[in-house]
């Protein structure tokens, strides 16, 4: 048990020996690299896209073919008018689990490697969301075929379609900002889960995605009308029906703005703070 | 002594609070660069606390800590430019592979994609894990494991290389192997900072050592002399027949001239001991009697041994190592 080689291992020093230091890489480089991460991961584990195809699936063709009778008299009828709404709360879903992944992750021992790495920290986050935008592009391309199938046919064809889907990921990555900063704040996955929920649930379901706004009493037509979801899902009907665009699209920039402006610098606080 | 610039790891009244209990209380370091500073000291004593703080994870609550000289708190990025960490349970991404783990961290220290990938190649075949390569890191055993962790933290040779308990649960096989990778790592020239409870492993590998308890450094030195200060090895026997330990207590006493206790073990006792030819003088002893021993060993005092007369307190739980064998 004490004779252990006194004598460095041979075969190691060759590897050992580089003490070239190469240049430190970009912001952008390391959040690309952490993306790649996200990608690998799915490669590994693709179970974690169950909640992508899953969702979609379920609230399109509930919604459709539960309320399309009796909303708009036709279940063809009301696809063209919920698809826009049900595509975007799809997506806004699906942002909850961003937080509940860092929240998983920074758990993890690699974190602390990380951490110990001398680039630009919050390059994690980025690397994690833009990995996430996959995954809500993932499940926007599924709502679409599967609309297409059911019979949602836009007026605005396919260029239509593709910029509501490119505003919905835009709006989605700036609200993830948010579930990282409660992802950072919660203890635990469970009550990250329970905090995202009351908070997700009136916000999906306050606004135009199911009904039309003017069939709403008058005070709850002014809480839907403040409601930014409301406002993009407007603005991705407009797009997808070429239809001309009202000031929706701006309080959607707005909104994206506010967002990223304040849940952006948070979450970068809360991160570096975190143990 | 080297002045405060030299000096790899220097530290001053570093303390930590978790609420109210002070994990960290005070602890003062200068370990100069080159070699192996090791940590010694029971679950809990502060050992991987201290190590977050020099790694630039966890600000300290009170004092400073200087790495190459400059502050961990205030010159946080320029201190992860020179250290590199492998934590005490993998800090690699378990459900990567091998040679994704050591790309992903090539690519954030720099490296071209391809660069990455033939260091990432290179290192897997050094430390014999190239045919693991494409296997998700949990399908890995505990020494593969430590090993690619260790790969993982040298992608870059980095100037100080911290270890928290690098050994801990590994077999005497992988365990000897990472005490190769630790010795070739101080030949290239790289300090190393690492953490055990087990006096043995400290005492292969460290050049210094600061025994740590409750947050504080008890003792500190070299090997030999942290035995000196806790005063003598320890002869251990065990006889073939329990029956003859009574009489083989009394004939030790005699000729040695040391209290011989006896150990839990009916057909074991121990006695302190200064040096190695009075060990086999006992031996002798016994030989001459005709009382057959089954085992003799002689060594460093254990762990508990060290802390006992170190402290006068028994050490807490998990301190108890294999001192001598």
């Amino acid at each position: 048990m004490m004779d252990s080689p006194r004598t460095p291992d041979l075969t190691l020093s060759p590897a050992l020996s580089r003490h070239t230091r190469p240049r430190r890489p970009s912001a952008l480089s390391c959040s690309l690299t952490f993306f790649w991460r996200v990608m690998l991961k799915i490669k590994h584990i693709p179970e974690q896209m169950f909640d992508v195809v899953a969702y979609p699936v379920m609230f399109l063709v509930l919604f459709t073919y539960i309320f399309g009778g009796a909303i708009a008299g036709s279940t063809t009828e009301y696809l063209q008018f919920i698809l826009p709404g049900i595509l975007a709360i799809n997506v806004i879903f699906i942002t909850i689990y961003t937080g509940l992944g860092i929240l998983n992750d920074i758990k993890k021992g690699v974190f602390d490697r990380f951490r110990s790495l001398p680039i630009w920290q919050p390059s994690f986050l980025v690397g994690a969301l833009l990995g996430d935008t996959v995954r809500y592009a993932v499940a926007s391309i599924l709502v679409i075929l599967l609309g297409l199938a059911m019979g949602f046919r836009p007026d605005g064809g396919t260029l239509g379609v593709v910029w509501a889907t490119l505003l919905l990921l835009a709006f989605s990555f700036c609200l993830s900002w948010a579930w990282i900063s409660l992802g950072l704040v919660m203890r635990t996955p469970e009550s990250l889960m329970a905090m995202s929920m009351v908070i997700l649930f009136p916000l999906s379901f306050l606004t135009n995605v199911l009904v039309p706004v003017e069939t709403m009493p008058g005070w709850l037509q002014a809480l839907v009308n403040v409601n930014p979801i409301t406002h993009l899902v407007a603005a991705m009907r407009e797009l997808m029906f070429a239809e001309p665009l009202s000031a929706s699209i701006g309080w959607v920039a707005l909104s994206c703005a506010l967002l990223l402006l304040v849940f952006g610098p948070l979450s970068v606080r809360l991160y570096r703070r975190k143990r | 002594m080297a002045t405060s610039s030299s000096l790899a790891i220097e530290a001053h009244g570093l303390v930590k609070l978790f609420g109210s209990v002070r994990a960290v209380d005070g602890i003062d370091l200068a370990v100069p660069p080159g070699g192996v500073y090791g940590f010694l000291g029971p679950n809990g004593a502060g050992k991987t606390t201290t190590i977050r703080m020099l790694a630039t994870l966890l600000p300290p609550d009170a004092g400073t800590a200087k790495v190459f000289g400059q502050c961990v708190v205030r010159e946080a990025k320029a201190v992860r430019s020179r250290v590199s960490l492998t934590g005490q349970f993998a800090s690699v991404d378990e459900d990567l592979t091998g040679i994704e783990n050591l790309v992903l961290l090539a690519r954030l220290l720099g490296h071209s994609w391809s660069q990455a990938r033939a260091r990432g190649m290179e290192l897997l075949e050094a430390f014999g894990l190239s045919e693991a390569a494409a296997r998700q890191v949990k399908t890995y055993s505990g020494g593969m494991r430590r090993r690619l962790d260790i790969a993982a933290s040298i992608v870059v040779t980095p100037d100080l290389i911290f270890l928290d308990e690098p050994t801990s649960g590994l077999d005497p096989h992988s365990r000897n192997e990472v005490w190769g990778i630790v010795r070739a790592l101080v030949a290239q020239g790289t300090t190393v900072l690492l953490t055990t409870q087990h006096l043995e492993e400290a005492d292969h590998l460290a050049d210094r050592i600061g025994i740590i308890d409750r947050g504080k450094i008890i003792a500190e030195g070299t090997a030999g002399e942290l035995k000196t200060l806790s005063g003598s090895g320890s002869l251990h026997v065990r006889l073939r027949d329990p029956g003859c330990r009574v009489e083989a207590m009394a004939l030790l006493g005699r000729h040695l001239g040391v209290p011989v206790t006896p150990e839990s073990d009916p057909a074991g006792l121990s006695t302190r001991l200064d040096d190695t030819e009075r060990a086999s003088a006992a031996l002798d002893v016994l030989a001459a009697a005709g009382i057959q021993v089954v085992s003799f060993s002689f060594g460093l005092p254990s762990l508990d041994e060290v802390f006992l007369s170190l402290t006068g307190n028994q050490a807490e739980g998990g301190a108890n190592s294999g001192g001598a064998t």
